[in-house]
């Protein structure tokens, strides 16, 4: 352990977020803070940095549980609003995944396809408190003899309902081109051929893990902002890959980690949770969260106070290479760059676009500055944090 | 000055009748063809900026309508759900005009109506569906005769 001149505990933060007077800053806030102070001043100032993204997370979705029904039944197929769930669980729950698109849809049939209903927008849907359509039906067992089931119900009927995602909040990402001749339509968004755009995610400067990149203060039991509700992080999510090459900031220049996250669906809001539909590519989910990073020290201050200018993104070619299981960066390009609407790859001048919303994250970041200042929102202390490499 | 964008809808009839010019000699307006077509028999269209004082241009639209052109704007037909725009900017990329743009300093996406030319870039890119009136994008495809869809 490296020695610090300022060493804060969760349990203090928490102590000072209880009595009213913990200082809250928001990701952004913290970049000029820390210039101005420094890091060990900014450290000693600050309790807790409030970070956010908004983006397109399609490792998502929500366990059900429909209740028992009369007589009962051990669903094998459910579908909600037209939208199969997985029902290979205990006998009314299932599974609704943010890519599942509707039995009828037409998909790519006549290209690009455009996707328009999906898992995603069944719980956006619920969480607005509208009406879906639940379906079920079963082979009947002596003790389930039930074979279909139909029924109406709104999110208050659900026994039980979580958002429950795999992998969500990716820290870092690429930033999409097309050297191809033709339009492709992809989970990046719309490339026109030759290089004509280039598209980026995630929220940079404002990303919960580009904000503790290496995951000191973040693991299993990390309290969040979830949805417009509150969640935990429950883990490392899936393709979780500390060992991603960090630049010299020790922030990752590309996709590395991220978390798993759960929270009840009940508390949290459509503005938050958005079925999306991406042209040609499928259906998903936007997802909002939010997390709070406690600075315990001087090293977290330095890390959250780290601006657009400082992180390195990776410009993959999505045309020919990344289809084919490539997808080695181009070139390297800044957050800051991109954030200026235009870079330069192979010497052309490319516009850029965001597909996450800057707008929506900062919203977040304050939203949970707001939830800490009020005492109403308490640091989690996580139980073990995310697998991560030598700093 | 004020700056509206049009579509014009000329029908079998009188499509090759001359009165665009008129727009200029007589109105004072000054326009600038975004861009045209003709459907061989049936009809012509064409996306037209239209320039000068707002009396002018409404006097203009109006001499067009009673020359039997259908006339559209843009700015009636083409707007953004408000509640469904998500500020994210996956739009700005592809709209030719730049009539999405990032705004600073809060990165909100505003849409500035009069620089659409109804294109329906944003339309296929928005994941939320807020760009509308999808029926009035690709004002070229077929069978557009200029009466409101549902
Ligand atoms: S239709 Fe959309 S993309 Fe095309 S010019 Fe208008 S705002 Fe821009
Ligand atoms: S793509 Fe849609 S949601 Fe995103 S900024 Fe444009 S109109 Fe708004």
């Amino acid at each position: 352990m490296a020695d610090f001149q300022v060493n804060k505990t969760i349990a203090e933060i928490n102590q000072k977020i209880k009595d009213g007077e913990a200082v809250v800053v928001t990701a952004e806030e913290m970049i000029g803070i820390a210039r101005e102070v420094g890091p060990v001043e900014a450290a000693r100032k600050v309790d807790v940095v409030t970070t956010g993204t908004f983006g397109i997370m399609c490792s998502s979705g929500a366990f059900l549980n429909f209740g028992h029904t009369k007589p009962r039944i051990r669903a094998s197929k459910v579908f909600l609003n037209g939208v199969e769930a997985y029902a290979g669980v205990a006998a009314v729950d299932c599974y609704i995944g943010v890519t599942q698109t509707r039995e009828d849809d037409p998909l790519n049939k006549v290209f690009p396809g455009r996707f328009r209903y999906g898992g995603g927008h069944v719980i956006e849907d619920l969480v607005a408190g509208r009406e879906i359509q639940v379906t079920a039906k079963s082979y009947g067992t002596d003790c389930y003899p039930r074979r279909s089931y139909e029924v109406t119900m709104t999110l208050k009927d659900f026994p039980n309902a979580w958002l429950l995602n795999p992998r969500n909040a990716y820290q870092n990402y690429n930033c999409a081109v097309n050297f191809s001749k033709k339009t492709i339509y992809t989970y990046m968004g719309i490339l026109r051929p030759d290089c004509m755009n280039a598209n980026y995610s995630t929220s940079g400067q404002l990303s919960p893990l580009l904000n503790d990149p290496y995951y000191q203060t973040i693991g299993i039991g990390t309290r969040i902002f979830l949805g417009g509700g509150v969640g935990y992080v429950i883990g490392a999510g899936t393709q979780h890959n500390p060992g991603v090459r960090r630049s010299e900031n020790g922030v990752v220049m590309g996709g590395a980690g991220t978390i798993a996250v759960r929270g009840d669906l009940n508390g949290m809001s459509a503005k938050y949770l958005r079925g999306a539909s991406m042209t040609g590519y499928g259906t998903s989910m936007n997802v909002g969260i939010g997390i709070p990073i406690p600075i315990l020290n001087e090293e977290l201050a330095r890390r959250t106070g780290v601006s657009d200018d400082e992180i390195q993104v990776p410009v993959v070619e999505y045309g020919l290479d990344y289809p084919d299981g490539g997808g080695s960066p181009i070139t390297y390009v800044t957050y800051g760059q991109l954030r200026s609407g235009e870079i330069e790859v192979d010497g052309r001048k490319v516009t850029t676009a965001p597909l996450s919303s800057y707008a929506v994250a900062l919203e977040i970041c304050e939203t949970l500055k707001s939830w800490i200042k009020s005492g109403s929102f308490l640091l989690g202390e996580p139980q073990e944090t995310l697998p991560s490499v030598p700093r | 000055m004020k700056s509206d964008n049009v579509l014009l809808i000329f029908k079998s009839n009188i499509m090759y009748k001359p009165v665009i010019y008129r727009l200029a000699r007589d109105f004072d307006l000054i326009f600038n063809i975004l861009e045209a077509k003709i459907l061989p028999r049936r009809e012509g269209r064409i996306l037209l900026e239209l320039r000068g004082d707002q009396g002018q241009i409404d006097q203009g639209i109006k001499f067009l309508e009673e020359h039997e052109v259908v006339v559209e704007r843009l700015a009636d037909k083409v707007w953004r759900e408000e509640d469904r725009c998500v500020h994210c900017g996956a739009c700005t990329g592809l709209c030719p005009t730049h009539a999405l743009s990032i705004t600073s300093p809060n990165m909100r996406v505003a849409f500035d109506v009069t620089k659409c030319v109804a294109c329906g870039m944003c339309g296929l890119a928005c994941p939320f569906g807020a760009m509308r009136d999808i029926t009035l994008f690709d004002p070229f495809a077929e069978g557009r005769t200029g009466q409101q869809y549902q």
